[in-house]
């Protein structure tokens, strides 16, 4: 969710925040997926103590009063919430557009219907390669042909169909077989998104990042298919940030445009910042509206006087807004620092070292073992 | 490449597109899968009238009656735009 909305920029200043655009709402990370990018915390286990269908109805109507447009049910697998048609149900009521972004496993056919009687308007089925070999072993369990049969339940009852597929060192080389797969499932976009390293990827770095000559493969690729399918089906490419010159405008901003519910009720303005050094801030103990306006996890990295040099006095600190918090701490250990993917980040030699391992000393391997995450 | 748009087609908002009035922000917007696109006045006009039913000639007639001379052509160009970008989808 870093490359919509570009019309909206944030809001500066000591006014009251725009509200935000969408509420991602991490429902569980109970996943029965292991895959080793999964963008979840290391520490999965200490958010059994998931939010009530109650906690949720109230956090999805705050969310809209506070101006969101979307609702987001997401995880983990958010199919492992028995109550998640009520809180759908709850979310249209209050208008907001909702989507589902699941592993697709436990999409049965009475499932879809319930969902689609509560009014869910879209689902995204991630997939981790065009064939069940790869897929079942990047997902850590069989789940191919389960997958396939669940997007094809989507389009049967009239749903746009968006794919999902992380990019890594152990599928992008076959973006073309992908790109036929989604034609042939009658897909209405499909998102590649090449993996950003936090959580479970972070650990995995080494297995996962792709080679320079990888990727300017799969870029030819891409760009032919986005001309020949043009009109029929949209493609996303996110493009890995390890190998760009500047650093994605994460989120949008910090505390811009979106927000993010994890199962326990921390609030975050991005689904990485777990471990930054901000207070919690936890919808069963304030309102949506003081976390959102006041509180300092999602004040801390508003609008630009947060920064230091370069960032600070760069002409671009606007448009990419120093890129994300989360990368920063995670590599550096300051989350004020500037976005080390960026080439004028004085810290940018702790990426060049993982992209110059990844094109030198593992050769062409592209089969190197996975730290899976745990299913809960 | 520009999409033509035929005067006897029948636009309605595409697969999975919603509109609505945006009350917080006091504007419209279509609301997509990961993205809200934010409408002016003369898109909202255009829009409103994409119901299905209506060709593309019915809706230059309405809009017509609505706010005097409508350039043809313009309401063409915007639609096509629209269906290039799968927010709309012409049902013949």
């Amino acid at each position: 969710m870093t490359r919509d909305d570009a019309e909206q920029s944030p809001t500066m200043g000591t006014e009251k925040p725009e509200g935000p655009l969408g509420l991602l709402a991490e429902l569980t990370y109970r996943c029965p997926l292991a895959c080793a990018y999964c963008s979840n915390p290391i520490e999965i286990a200490a958010y059994r103590d998931e939010l009530s269908t109650a906690d949720w109805q109230r956090v999805v109507t705050e969310a809209a009063d506070l101006g969101a447009l979307q609702c987001h049910l997401s995880g983990g697998e958010p199919l492992l919430r028995r109550d998640l048609a009520d809180i759908v149900a709850t979310a249209r009521d209050q208008g907001l557009y909702t989507n589902l972004v699941t592993s697709a496993l436990g999409f049965t056919a009475s499932r879809a219907a319930e969902l689609h009687d509560a009014g869910l308007d879209h689902v995204q089925v991630s997939l981790q390669a065009d064939e069940p070999t790869l897929s079942d072993r990047i997902a850590g369990t069989p789940s191919f042909d389960r997958k396939i049969a669940a997007a094809r339940t989507v389009r049967e009852l009239g749903w746009p169909l968006t794919l999902n597929v992380v990019l890594h060192r152990q599928n992008i080389d076959r973006v073309d077989q992908v790109l036929a797969a989604a034609e042939d499932l009658g897909a209405d976009r499909i998102e590649l998104a090449n993996t950003q390293y936090y959580g479970w990827a972070w650990r995995n770095r080494t297995a996962l990042l792709p080679s320079r000559e990888q990727l300017a493969a799969a870029e030819v690729t891409v760009r032919a298919a986005k001309e020949r399918l043009r009109g029929r089906m949209e493609i996303i490419y996110v493009v890995p940030d390890y190998y760009a010159t500047y650093p994605k405008p994460c989120m949008g901003g910090w505390g811009a445009r979106q927000l993010v519910v994890v199962p326990t009720g921390d609030a975050m303005p991005c689904l990485a910042a777990h471990e930054l050094p901000l207070p919690r801030a936890n919808v069963r103990e304030a309102s949506l509206r003081w976390i959102w306006e006041d509180s300092p996890m999602f004040s801390a990295f508003r609008g630009t006087d947060w920064m230091q040099d370069p960032c600070r006095s760069c002409s671009r600190r606007e448009v990419d807004l120093g890129g994300c918090r989360c990368q920063a701490f995670a590599l550096t250990g300051d989350a004020t620092r500037t976005d080390p993917v960026c080439h004028l980040s004085p810290d940018h030699g702790l990426v060049e070292s993982a992209v110059e391992a990844a094109n030198e000393a593992r050769g062409s391997r592209t089969d190197l073992p996975l730290v899976a995450r745990p299913h809960a | 490449m520009t999409t033509t748009v035929d005067a006897d087609a029948v636009p309605r908002l595409g697969r999975g597109v919603r509109m609505r009035h945006d009350t917080s922000r006091d504007r419209h917007v279509l609301l997509l899968p990961e993205t809200v696109v934010v409408l002016n006045d003369t898109g909202t006009a255009i829009l409103e009238l994409c119901d299905g039913t209506r060709t593309v000639a019915d809706i230059v007639a309405a809009l017509r009656e609505r706010y005097g001379d409508v350039p043809e052509e313009q309401v063409h160009a915007y639609l096509g735009r629209l269906v290039e970008r799968r927010h709309v989808e012409m049902t013949k």
